[in-house]
């Protein structure tokens, strides 16, 4: 019952790095140091590798591997697709861009940079669910636009866009479509024709591959300006050596996640689904953020009403728990989740959501430790809470608990 | 403890975090209080509510609290009701004199983004004596400061640039999407630019 743990619920923001890729990786920091770019057999074997890397990438996504891009990883590859696409087309429909409201920052701001840069760009709300209205998603298109980002699951809800919709409306219109499938890739499929992207952006550190690695898969026929100039690497889209023990172990990683998804996508939604209902039982007033069907199978946001979310951080955190939150006090900025604001929850909830974000090495004894420790915690907040106060008088006022009982027997 | 493990904060607000001192744990009826106060807003992430009990030499004999809110104003206002009752109690006027910097040297300081942690327990603490004032029928003893208004078009406050810079705001572009100073003729911006820059060099300079 005392036991302690340490149990790592935040693989939305990053996860171990899987030991066959460690293993893939560590001869390309030791005697396999060579420059891929090399004519000689010590480059001739690294550039070797880095072509299997490619295709094993390219295969994952159905796509060729000249249209596979590595960079130094999710943030990188959003830069270069969104800059290097307007840079390069800002004569085609007036060069104008558009994106949601719940983009991660490597998008969002990329965006704004743009728009304060002579670009014209629309960032499209999302209802309740995190889901953009494709009507307005028509509408935008219609108005004219180069380049559409919209990402295909969120961070820090996991909700799940309608991207391939929304590239087939893009095409129509003669516009570009780009996504961050930081979240989706090796969590369900990814392929670039289901999609119908033109460019889409990953992540090493987010699959069990070490952090500084990524991808952009860009259709053949698009055009990039790049953000690097230099030598001629990636096909001069992005100049600098390649990070080859990187590559490998992306490579690696994605190997190891195709040949597992579907195992690997079923136990966590196993484990995400006890954890949702294991705390909608055993905690009153909780509410889950997000689309609870259209859902990365990995993520779980729920607020918990009363209480704000660092001090349940620091609570858990003292737990061996690591989990993250939507409030605006553990985010170093002013302001709570750019995300659940979009989606319209009030501010008060915001400042107590949790992100839970289960991985691969979870199971179901972590769950378990969660719920001996996260009741209690949430009790002790709460119950120096003034909020708590009114809201507890509610539960035990004889006509709502007697309503309250009605409503739990349909 | 070190960084890693305090997020920043010291031991001492560790302390009063983990292990927080009057909080009211029995009704707010059963406490029976001589004066109540209520600072913040959910919606902006920290709200206290605050209780005294005060004896007929208008010493606080007594002081407890609830909040919602973050480990630092939780911290903070944990320390206030420390601050107010030991040795005994402080006298009204003496717990009037508590200032957010007070309560801050008490914790062993707060990261710059928390500040204005303090600031709530220290306004808590003023709403509570206020009301006390107010019930025992002496509000000419309260002296709020008044605001002075810098922008005309916009109707800003030097206390809202204040309280602005203490929420963080470290740039003057964001002092005025959050506060539209400035935004109207422009004519008020090099003194509200000077204020801003005053208090910031008050509190972080």
């Amino acid at each position: 019952m005392n036991e302690r743990r340490r149990v790592y619920f935040d693989h939305n923001a990053t996860t171990p790095v899987h030991p066959a890729v460690l293993e893939a990786m560590l001869p390309y920091l030791k005697e396999q140091y060579g420059n891929p770019s090399s004519g000689h057999q010590f480059g001739r074997a690294v550039r070797n590798r880095i072509a299997e890397a490619r295709e094993i990438v390219a295969a994952a996504l159905g796509a060729k591997p000249a249209e596979i891009y590595f960079t130094s990883g999710g943030t990188e590859s959003d830069n270069l697709a969104i800059k290097g696409y307007a840079w390069a087309n800002r004569k085609t429909n007036g060069g104008a861009i558009v994106t949601s409201s719940i983009e991660h920052p490597a998008v969002l701001e990329v965006v704004k940079y743009l728009g304060k840069n002579g670009f014209q760009t629309r960032i499209l709300k999302v209802g309740p669910d995190a889901l953009v209205d494709l009507g307005e998603v028509r509408e935008a298109l219609d108005a004219g636009v180069a380049l559409i980002s919209v990402m295909h699951g969120n961070n820090e809800v996991g909700s799940i866009q309608p991207v391939a919709e929304i590239a087939a409306m893009a095409k129509e219109r003669g516009a570009a479509m780009h996504t961050d499938a930081v979240q989706t890739f090796m969590k369900i499929p990814v392929k670039v024709d289901e999609l119908g992207v033109d460019m889409l952006s990953l992540s090493g550190h987010k699959i069990n591959a070490p952090k500084g690695v990524g991808a952009l898969y860009v259709r053949k026929g698009i055009k990039l300006t790049p953000l690097n100039h230099g030598g001629h690497h990636e096909r001069g889209v992005r100049a600098g050596t390649e990070n080859v023990p990187g590559i490998i172990g992306l490579a690696k990683a994605v190997e190891l996640g195709v040949a597992n998804m579907e195992e690997n996508a079923r136990r966590a939604r196993e484990l995400r689904d006890e954890l949702e209902r294991r705390i909608l039982a055993e905690i009153p007033f909780v509410i889950v953020n997000g689309h609870r069907e259209r859902r990365t199978p990995n993520t779980l946001n729920v607020t918990f009403e009363c209480v704000e979310g660092e001090a349940l951080l620091i609570n858990l955190d003292m737990a061996g728990i690591a989990i993250s939150t939507g409030s605006a006090c553990s985010s170093g900025s002013l302001d709570p989740s750019h995300v659940l604001m979009a989606m319209g929850i009030p501010h008060e909830l915001i400042h107590g959501s949790l992100r839970f974000s289960v991985g691969h090495e979870n199971t179901r004894e972590d769950i378990d430790y969660v719920m001996r420790h996260l009741p209690r915690i949430i009790a002790s907040v709460r119950e120096i809470s003034p909020l708590w106060d009114v809201k507890n008088q509610r539960v035990v006022s004889v006509e709502e608990a007697a309503a309250g009982a009605r409503i739990a027997r349909k | 403890m070190s960084q890693d493990t305090s997020f920043g904060y010291s031991d001492i607000v560790m302390d009063h975090f983990t292990n927080p001192r009057n909080v009211l744990r029995t009704s707010e009826e059963e406490y029976a209080a001589s004066g109540v106060g209520m600072v913040g807003n959910p919606t902006c992430g920290d709200m206290m509510k605050v209780w005294i009990k005060v004896d007929d030499q208008d010493r606080i004999y007594d002081l407890k609290w609830k909040t919602f809110g973050c480990a630092s104003a939780i911290g903070s206002t944990s320390m206030m009701s420390v601050m107010v009752t030991e040795n005994g109690g402080m006298q009204i006027d003496q717990a009037l004199k508590i200032k957010p910097q007070d309560i801050m040297d008490r914790l062993g300081g707060l990261p710059s983004i928390k500040i204005h942690c303090s600031v709530l327990g220290d306004k808590a603490l003023r709403s509570v004596i206020q009301d006390y004032l107010k019930r025992t029928g002496r509000e000419d003893l309260i002296h709020e400061g008044k605001a002075t208004i810098v922008c005309e078009c916009l109707n800003v406050t030097d206390k809202e640039i204040e309280e602005e810079v203490l929420e963080g705001v470290t740039d003057f572009e964001t002092l005025q999407e959050r506060t539209k100073i400035s935004t109207g003729c422009g004519k008020c911006r090099p003194s509200a630019e000077a204020l801003f820059e005053t208090y910031r060099a008050k509190y972080f300079g």
